[in-house]
């Protein structure tokens, strides 16, 4: 999102590290003695925030035997990988996967994208009477807590005999996201009018215009959406909880609740714990490698809607 | 009369543009109507009924509020839980990512890691979350008590007492604050340099610029920050349903608000009773919401051509 809005730019200065160097040379003891504390406090903080997921990892190539040892083991050896095969394989996380991604996250995602895109482009490149207090409605719909729709939805999903299908997840993506059209919105702002202009000059119409000139431009805040709608839809618990509780059509946050049951009646199953802290090591690897390759996108689209993960 | 002849002043360009404006707004406005106005309105009608989704519902009255107000001591547990865990965890979170995100704006080597370090815990899936820090902190295989008990102290029942559930929750709440904390980053970078600079030629140490230039200048974040985190607060789902096995325990300490809503609405099926849950909590997120705004008038500072 290199175009975006100037203000909320993060770029860090690219000369840090040499004023860096010059201001070490001119420090005095106290300064010496704060700058160690600093990154003290940076590394402790930075071990306590990546050791939850060490011990997920090294759990996961674990025995038993090595799970319940006092004190804990911190480098399992001997390790075993193939816990990943099988706690993958011991349940049907195949099918999981599949419902996630192909009847959940794919069409949310397109749904969400394609609409919020819409509706943006409506709130900031056509000019019409009553606009901005339509904008603001929306605004307000941010503030109306989840939980107040939630139960008449599910009466209304259930008139429609929509329970146990994955529409009540997937259809109301297709009418816009508040959010992603204010983050939309803001981007599509920052777009020159004279391209719009030049466009309707040539004789290209609004829906023409939108999908040949703005959008092309637009594909790193489109992104963005696409993203956090995918995140958002892998990582859901609720909504698959209350909609789609058949085994058949579980997605894989409440497959992982299968191993999980069965780390609580300990005694009954071998490898509780190593499979599930695997599953649950497979399933965070997808967002751990977006995230790896796509941290710009994460970081400034977040700064751009003040958007909670 | 006057709207009449403002209707006729509108140019067949304008009246284009309208139908075209209304027409690209048409998803979110159906929308609108569907899944956010039709069912706001229908849960005020069922929120004075008795409804179980089989049988057609049947109005009480105020009979749902009055019994949930003045005899349900589920209620009563469940509000106590909820306010507490607001009150504490949306201070500590904003706390935590302003902490991490002024400690990330000093001079550092390896920012872009520390930031990635600090982030990465809001975004994984809260199942993980949740199974992980349920292990971690387990009373008998945990390796937080693993590590106690080795060192020859007294292992810690984390998850397993009343007393300790909430801060425990408080705990993993602070380490998930990445997405708050890079807001806090943005602004922090926005802030002028030159007042700090200013702020040193006159003589002011590093606590004063923190009170006088940072905390002024972020204030609008931190309001805004504060009042997503209460407004998420109150809605405080997953992580105790998860690591309570869905029963709000140990001993009903992490029942909160909206665990009893879903139990009413998706387990007993009492439709009316849960959605008069979801509208006091709807009018005491606005109250709130309302009073955060108006108080933070005399807290917040605008700089003139702030957003």
């Amino acid at each position: 999102m290199t175009t975006s809005t100037a203000p909320q730019q993060t770029a860090i200065a690219p000369n840090r590290t040499v004023s860096q160097l010059q201001r070490l040379r001119k420090m005095s003891a106290a300064q010496w003695a704060t700058e160690i504390l600093k990154y003290a406090v940076l590394l402790f903080l930075a071990i306590t925030f990546l050791l939850p997921f060490y011990w997920m990892v090294s759990s996961a190539i674990k025995n038993d035997t090595q799970v319940y040892t006092v004190p804990p083991v911190l480098w399992p050896d001997p390790q075993f990988w193939n816990n990943f095969w099988d706690a993958w394989s011991s349940e049907n996380f195949n099918l999981f996967t599949f419902n996630t991604v192909v009847r959940y996250a794919i069409p949310a995602t397109v749904g969400t994208v394609f609409s919020s895109a819409m509706v943006a482009y409506s709130f900031s490149r056509i000019r019409w009477i009553g606009r901005d207090t339509v904008f603001a409605l929306v605004l307000a719909t941010l503030m109306i807590p989840g939980w107040v729709r939630l139960v008449p939805l599910f009466i209304i999903f259930k008139k429609l005999g929509w329970l146990n299908t994955f529409w009540p997840l997937v259809v109301p993506n297709f009418f816009g996201n508040a959010f992603f059209i204010f983050l939309l919105r803001q981007f599509f702002m920052s777009l020159p009018d004279e391209l719009s202009d030049a466009a309707r000059i040539d004789g290209a119409n609004e829906l023409q215009t939108m999908f040949r000139i703005i959008l092309p431009l637009s594909v790193p805040a489109l992104a963005v959406v696409a993203l956090f709608t995918f995140m958002d839809a892998w990582n859901d618990y609720l909504g698959p909880l209350i909609y789609v509780n058949i085994e058949e059509k579980w997605v894989l946050a409440l497959g992982v609740q299968r191993l999980r049951n069965a780390v609580a009646e300990i005694g009954n199953r071998q490898l509780a714990y190593p499979y599930l802290m695997a599953v649950s090591s497979l399933i965070t690897l997808p967002i751990f490698l977006a995230f790896f390759f796509a941290q710009r996108s994460f970081i400034e689209g977040i700064s751009l809607t003040g958007l909670k993960g | 009369m006057s709207v009449l002849t403002q209707i006729r002043q509108i140019t067949p360009r304008e009246r284009r543009n309208i139908l075209v404006g209304l027409l690209f707004a048409l998803p979110w406005l159906i929308g609108f109507l569907g899944f956010t106005l039709y069912p706001i309105v229908s849960s005020f009608y069922y929120s004075f009924t008795r409804y179980d989704l089989l049988r057609p519902p049947v109005f009480l009255g105020f009979d749902n509020y009055v019994n949930l107000i003045t005899d349900d001591q589920d209620f009563r547990i469940v509000v106590y839980n909820t306010v507490w865990w607001v009150l504490f965890s949306a201070p500590l979170g904003v706390l935590s990512a302003f902490l991490m995100a002024l400690l990330l704006n000093t001079n550092i080597v390896a920012r872009s890691f520390f930031r990635a370090v600090f982030f990465f815990p809001s975004i994984v899936p809260v199942v993980v979350t949740a199974f992980v820090w349920q292990f971690l902190l387990n009373i008998q295989y945990g390796a937080v008590n693993g590590t106690l008990q080795s060192l020859g102290l007294p292992t810690v029942p984390f998850l397993s007492d009343p007393k300790l559930v909430k801060p425990t929750l408080i705990l993993i709440h602070m380490w998930a604050q990445g997405a708050a904390m890079v807001i806090f980053l943005a602004t922090l970078q926005d802030v002028p340099r030159s007042l700090y600079e200013a702020a040193t030629v006159d003589g002011a140490n590093a606590l004063r610029r923190l009170w006088h230039i940072t905390i002024p200048m972020v204030s609008p974040i931190i309001l805004f920050n504060a009042v997503l985190s209460f407004i998420s607060g109150f809605q405080y789902f997953t992580l105790p349903w998860l690591l309570s096995g869905g029963t709000g325990g140990p001993n009903q300490s992490t029942e909160f608000y909206s665990l009893f809503l879903y139990r009413n609405a998706f387990v007993y099926l009492r439709m009316g009773k849960a959605n008069a849950l979801a509208w006091i909590l709807f009018a005491v997120i606005i109250f709130f919401t309302f009073v955060l705004f108006r108080a933070s008038g005399r807290f917040v500072y605008y700089a003139g051509n702030s957003r």
